[in-house]
């Protein structure tokens, strides 16, 4: 009996110890990795963090994307038909990445107040627009536009 | 006409599936071996129908009927046939029918290799997966119908196939997937069986671990090519995203890994009973979690199709049923499941053990960091996105003590063993480990870094300790034949384990990366490789249209491969698919893919991926592992009517 209890303990202590690892691991690892989610007029409002990664959605405005002559420099404004906020983005554009499309960056703002993504999504055909963005874009048109 | 026959054979079924729930398991509890017999011949009733509908739908497909409205949303005339067939499971009500064809083939397989089997415990395993069966095909039948018509105004070419699903790799990912989701229902069913019954010993587990590992095999199979599919198709070479659709999957693989080792150990050793079951239950309520999160429209993902609320909350109430329901039986039962072999500390039982709580433990901050997201969103508490940088750091360090003791496991003796002769056993293949982690980027890599040395160090040591606990076991027993199937298939997954880690580490952190901007006749070095774009030429498919990059690789001057990137344009609904070209070899994988026309140029992610291939070989590997234990002659499933 004894040797069975001792056994129990040590499972217990054995499991609370990994879960107790794990769960710290994981929390800190969630506060460094969370990514907010905001829509230009928050930003140009002044509500997104400085130097802190967040996710920026919008529509792409018409005629806004200017390739650099060299590289693969790009930029663009994503608007929510109230505010607008230029991204700065270098790399290849996702193939659904088009004007009038709504699309998810992530990113840092820089010292100048531009968007800096890293990442581009826009993954999600010309039917299915990313959900996040359709709320904002409702919220400040309340027309079917969005869609 | 016929697909109205497919509907009706729903509702039969759904019928039958309601009498098998009931009366079978009224005859176990009064022992009224006529109503027990019943169980066998209802449940192939249910799979019988079942499988004629899902054949009518394919039907409808074949034969471009575009009266029925789920056929008309997702083919064309102009889709070849072969995709016609794949798009059956192309959207939310294929996929889910999909899903209840598979649960009844589970249950026709059970009904079919269980003629050894005491007729109670058949009978109440077969009754509870049938109520599974109720609440999936009711939720069929309510909420995504797939035989609806579209009359009187039938379309007339009807839409297209979600571009992106038109690989070969759609033909069998979907179902593979599901068979080993759906597969666990079958531990579960076991699991509530021996809870029913109150009676759960070395034959139990003898009895479920074969369904469980087949469960298993599935799943291993079709995450691994899912991998290798978003490789090859989302035209930037990743391999796993950490998507919540594809962690709905790797969830309950991670805990039905642990219930394979789990299991070993109740049959062998006639402990762990509790929580055996316990892993049976969670595996099968992940598979649940997992459907729920794919199917309900709450994630936006290549994967989700559904944006229906009302689906949603008819999935979420039949979890927390056959939780609820599950876990209650759990806690009224679980005292009876005492458990009879005793084991020391240091024992084999322990290793089993950890990696049992290192499994769940990783399952638990993946489910983390997949519902985080989704609470906050529910609590108003804003939008967020966890990252993979999460799941990196979190999962990672979990699976090095995983593989350091998948080497070090099988050399423990069960019950108890000491130390210093466990030490003793594997003292020589813990200094060749250290000698190849220096030696190997000494000679060979001529680079050095904190991963590599932990990487290679764990390699050597999980491939050494097995290689050398098979020649021990060999020489003690006799010679290689006399080791069963188990024994090598343990042997061969672990292996595999070995290679898809080294795979992983070595690809993500030595492959070359460039994105470049390309006009014609221009080169880039990546590597010892020299890539050139040659020309870009229109390109016409059935249903697309598109250009070609052709790209010529050379290494030192000396022809390497001619590469032709594509972009294709699907003309029925404005998508554009880059379709990447990649040179395959062992060691290494050239991997180069269009971007966006930038004026005269185009943007080019050019890929020099070492050891990728061994992330899937890995794969492979285990899966061979576990289709090989299947094999082992304890699990007979058909003969060895003679046992007890």
């Amino acid at each position: 009996m004894r040797a069975q209890r001792k056994q129990r303990l040590w499972f217990v202590v054995a499991t609370l110890t990994c879960v107790a690892f794990a769960v710290g691991l994981s929390l800190y690892a969630v506060s460094k990795n969370i990514n907010l989610f905001f829509s230009p007029t928050q930003v140009v409002q002044g509500k997104a963090p400085k130097h802190h990664l967040f996710r920026l959605g919008g529509m792409v405005k018409k005629g806004s994307i200017h390739y650099a002559d060299k590289g693969l420099e790009v930029s663009f404004v994503l608007t929510d038909y109230k505010s607008d906020v230029t991204v700065h983005y270098h790399g290849i554009l996702p193939d659904l990445f088009r004007e009038g499309q709504g699309i998810v960056t992530q990113g840092k703002l820089n010292n100048k107040g531009l968007f800096v993504a890293s990442i581009v999504l826009a993954k999600h055909g010309s039917k299915y627009m990313p959900r996040v963005v359709k709320e904002i874009l409702y919220k400040h048109k309340g027309s079917s536009h969005a869609t | 006409m016929l697909p109205e026959l497919g509907h009706f054979g729903l509702i039969l079924a759904l019928v039958l599936a309601f009498i098998s729930a009931t009366i079978p398991l009224y005859g176990a509890w009064r022992d009224n071996p006529r109503l027990l017999a019943l169980s066998r011949s209802l449940s192939f009733g249910q799979f019988i129908f079942v499988g004629f509908a899902f054949l009518t739908l394919v039907i409808a497909f074949v034969t471009n009927d575009f009266t029925v409205r789920y056929v008309a949303e997702n083919s064309n005339r102009a889709l070849p046939l072969f995709y016609r067939v794949c798009a059956v499971w192309g959207a939310h009500e294929g996929s889910l029918l999909l899903w209840v064809t598979v649960l009844n083939a589970w249950i026709a397989a059970v009904a079919l290799f269980s003629r050894s089997l005491p007729m109670k415990t058949v009978a109440r395993v077969l009754s509870v997966m049938a109520m599974i069966n109720m609440g999936f095909l009711s939720f069929l039948l309510f909420t995504s119908d797939p035989f609806l018509r579209l009359l009187p105004f039938a379309a007339r070419v009807g839409r297209d196939l979600n571009p992106i699903l038109q690989d070969p790799g759609l033909a069998m990912h979907p179902p593979t997937l599901y068979m080993g989701y759906v597969g666990f229902s079958v531990a579960f069913a076991f699991a509530m069986a021996a809870l029913m019954g109150g009676e759960l010993d070395a034959r139990w587990a003898r009895w479920a671990r074969p369904w469980t590992i087949a469960a298993w095999c599935f799943l291993t199979c079709g995450i691994t090519m899912g991998s290798w599919w978003s490789y090859r198709q989302l035209g930037w070479g990743g391999w796993w995203f950490w998507d919540p659709v594809e962690n709905a999957s790797f969830l309950p693989w991670l805990v039905g890994t642990g219930l394979m080792h789990s299991l070993a150990v109740t049959e062998k050793r006639n402990t762990f009973k509790a929580w055996t079951v316990l892993l049976a239950l969670s595996a099968f309520s992940l598979s649940l979690l997992g459907t729920f999160l794919v199917r309900s429209g709450v994630l936006t993902s290549v994967h989700a199709f559904a944006n229906d609320p009302a689906r949603g909350g008819f999935l979420i109430k039949f979890i927390v049923i056959v939780v609820g329901v599950s876990l209650f039986m759990y806690a009224l039962r679980a005292p009876v499941l005492t458990s009879e072999g005793r084991f020391e500390l240091l024992s084999r039982e322990t290793f089993l053990l950890l990696n049992n709580v290192l499994f769940f433990v990783a399952m638990i901050t993946v489910l983390m960091g997949t519902l985080y997201p989704l609470i906050i969103q529910l609590l108003g508490m804003g939008k967020i996105s966890v990252g993979p940088p999460y799941f990196d750091s979190v999962f990672v360090p979990l699976m090095i003590p995983v593989i350091f003791l998948a080497g070090l496991g099988p050399h423990c003796q069960w019950k108890s063993d000491k130390v210093v002769s466990l030490f003793h056993r594997v003292r020589w293949v813990l200094v060749l480990s250290f000698a190849l982690m220096v030696l190997i980027p000494l000679v060979a890599v001529k680079t050095f870094s904190l991963v590599l040395a932990v990487t290679l160090f764990l390699v050597s040591w999980l491939v050494l300790t097995m290689l050398y606990d098979l020649y021990a076991k060999a020489k003690l027993r006799g010679g290689y034949r006399a080791l069963n199937a188990g024994y090598y298939a343990m042997v061969l997954a672990h292996l595999g384990l070995a290679v898809c880690a080294l795979g992983i580490i070595v690809s993500s952190s030595y492959s070359t990366e460039k994105n470049v901007k390309m006009h014609l006749g221009d080169s880039v070095n990546v590597g010892q490789y020299t890539f050139t774009l040659k020309s870009i030429v229109p390109l016409k498919g059935p249903n697309y249209t598109g250009v070609t990059a052709n790209v010529l690789v050379t290494k030192a001057g000396e022809f390497i491969a001619n590469l032709g990137a594509q972009k294709r344009n699907f003309t029925r609904d404005r998508y554009t698919k880059t379709q990447a070209a990649i040179h395959v070899s062992p060691f290494r994988d050239l991997y180069v893919s269009l971007g966006n026309p930038i004026g005269t140029a185009w943007g080019m992610r050019i890929y020099n991926k070492p050891l990728i291939r061994f992330i899937w070989a890995g794969g492979f590997l285990m899966l061979f592992g576990g289709l090989l234990s299947l094999l082992d002659r304890r699990y007979r499933l058909i003969s060895n009517t003679q046992e007890y």
